[in-house]
């Protein structure tokens, strides 16, 4: 069934694990078996790893026509986001307005429902980004635990 | 290797041909370049077909056997393969077709590009197109193929100063070249001020900066050049095809304001032909989006990095400019069936070199250069022709 594609990803789509080649050190998300400067050598030895809890927007669009099962949420903005590292990964940026993003903004992943049902009748989680600080958090009295 | 020579090459109408079907369309663009080439289907020893998506398309796979069926050529039993790489899927199979010839395994091959586009929705359609990209981890979020080229879009602005201005000379001067191209799908053209004012897409480009849905077909046939020279006195020589890869998915890339594949294909197409970007006289290049010729032309080296946005602002890559480039409209303006695309920049090439580009026509074309891009840059073919 259909459903099992997108089981296959939940710790990527998830928990953003990433994979890192213990013998030269780069990251892949979304990870990868083989490393790409290593080769044959990284087979097998790749781990995974957690991304860096915070990224920056390295580019961005605004978009207008959206994509198949996104059609609810346009405008909307996509973007590519640059984690420490060198790690870049695309996604949404929501909780913001689309005229208040810009390059260089910093971003933290969230856990959010991703598109509309599919044809496979499954409901998509996975990641989008916000800015990490949502308005809530300025509040101090929301913030304490008393 | 043996040297190759185009001898035939013919374009259907590019459009919404509603009352064309996908057979339709392949099979006129394989009468049409027998006509061209002064052949009979009987001398054609093999077919190869370039087709993105008929599988998503109009529900049908195995394009080869079909399109080698309605041709005729199945009672012949000859090899007809069906090839796919995105948006480079045209050139990539005229370069299957060029590889044939070259290696002696056969003398005369037909090449042709066909998609049926408009049988679905328009999104259904876009959706197709984006899958090009990397469907897992960019289409899967909601990325768009006009999203991942506005990001690099918006970036090259960002580090070069880019304007939105600069991308929109490029379509103007694309529909202008297509106004003259009876071919091309769109024959209006355009000014600055309507480009920057039409309906977003994906900001920062709008309607006018991206490709539009098409139908079409497009072929070539090619031979020995010694067979070449038996049939025309100046046959149009494949002097250098070159094919390069990269990562599928943009945000894999080093950089998102060049396509490193486009410098790989460009440098092995020179180095093969013995030229010079110097000595080419025109161009047709991948302009999807309108920011994609200006990328395309910064990694073909005719402009510095950041610098290409100025060529069409300034005249350069217009019909009479120093180096003409999309004269038959581009994707932009002749229109975008993919697997017909990369075939029909070459048709527009053998034109030009034969002077048969009837009111665009680049005077004293001896040689050209057709750059097709799949996806984001993952795929890249870059073709020299050369009239002897």
């Amino acid at each position: 069934m259909a459903g099992v594609r997108f089981w296959r990803e939940f710790d990527t789509r998830y928990r953003m694990l990433a994979t890192r080649c213990p013998q030269c050190g780069l990251v892949y998300f979304p990870p990868r078996t083989v490393c790409r400067k290593c080769r044959r050598s990284s087979v097998g030895k790749m781990e995974k790893v957690p991304l860096p809890p915070q990224g920056t927007v390295l580019s961005y669009s605004v978009v207008h026509q959206g994509q198949k099962g996104f059609d609810a949420q346009v405008p909307y903005v996509m973007a590519m986001i640059e984690f420490e590292g060198g790690v870049t990964v695309v996604g949404q940026v929501v909780d913001c307005d689309p005229e208040d993003v810009t390059i260089g903004m910093e971003v933290k992943p969230v856990f959010r429902r991703v598109r509309e049902e599919g044809a496979s009748g499954v409901i998509h989680y996975g990641y989008k980004f916000a800015p990490p600080c949502f308005p809530v958090c300025e509040d101090e009295s929301l913030a304490s635990p008393e | 290797m043996r040297e190759v020579a185009i001898v035939g090459a013919a374009v259907t109408r590019f459009g919404e041909l509603w009352d064309h079907s996908l057979r339709d369309i392949g099979l006129e663009s394989g009468m049409l370049v027998l006509m061209d080439a002064g052949m009979e289907t009987e001398d054609i020893e093999a077919l190869f077909l370039g087709n993105m998506s008929a599988g998503r398309f109009i529900q049908q796979e195995h394009i080869g056997a079909l399109i080698a069926d309605h041709a005729g050529l199945a009672d012949r039993g000859i090899p007809a393969t069906r090839v796919e790489a995105g948006g480079a899927t045209g050139g990539l199979a005229l370069r299957q077709a060029y590889l044939t010839v070259a290696s002696g395994a056969h003398d005369v091959v037909m090449v042709g590009g066909a998609e049926k586009m408009t049988d679905v929705s328009d999104q259904d359609a876009e959706e197709t197109m984006s899958f090009a990209a990397d469907q897992e981890w960019e289409v899967f979020f909601g990325a768009t193929l006009a999203s991942l080229y506005a990001m690099m879009a918006r970036r090259h602005m960002h580090e070069y100063g880019t304007t939105p201005e600069q991308l929109a000379h490029v379509a103007v001067k694309n529909h202008a070249h297509g106004s003259a191209n009876p071919k091309a799908q769109f024959r209006n053209k355009l000014t600055v001020e309507r480009v920057l004012g039409a309906g977003r897409v994906a900001d920062p480009l709008g309607v006018f900066d991206c490709s539009p849905i098409s139908d079409g077909g497009a072929a070539v046939v090619m031979t020995t050049l010694e067979r070449a020279k038996e049939i025309t006195d100046e046959p149009v020589i494949i002097r250098g095809s070159a094919q390069a890869s990269d990562t599928l998915a943009l945000h894999d890339r080093w950089s998102l304001t060049s396509q490193r594949a486009t410098r790989l294909a460009v440098r092995g197409a020179l180095s093969q032909a013995g030229k010079e970007l110097g000595d080419i006289d025109l161009m047709e290049v991948n302009d999807g989006f309108t920011i994609a010729e200006i990328i395309a032309l910064e990694d073909l080296g005719l402009a510095e990095p950041g610098q290409g946005g100025r060529l069409a602002e300034e005249g350069v890559t217009a019909l009479g400019g120093d180096m003409p480039v999309n004269t038959s409209g581009g994707l932009k303006a002749r229109g975008n069936p993919p697997g017909a695309t990369g075939i029909a920049q070459v048709v527009e090439i053998y034109d030009q070199l034969k002077g048969r580009a009837e009111g665009r026509q680049v005077a004293d074309a001896r040689v050209g250069l057709a750059h097709n891009v799949g996806g984001t840059g993952a795929t890249v073919t870059v073709h020299i022709l050369e009239v002897a």
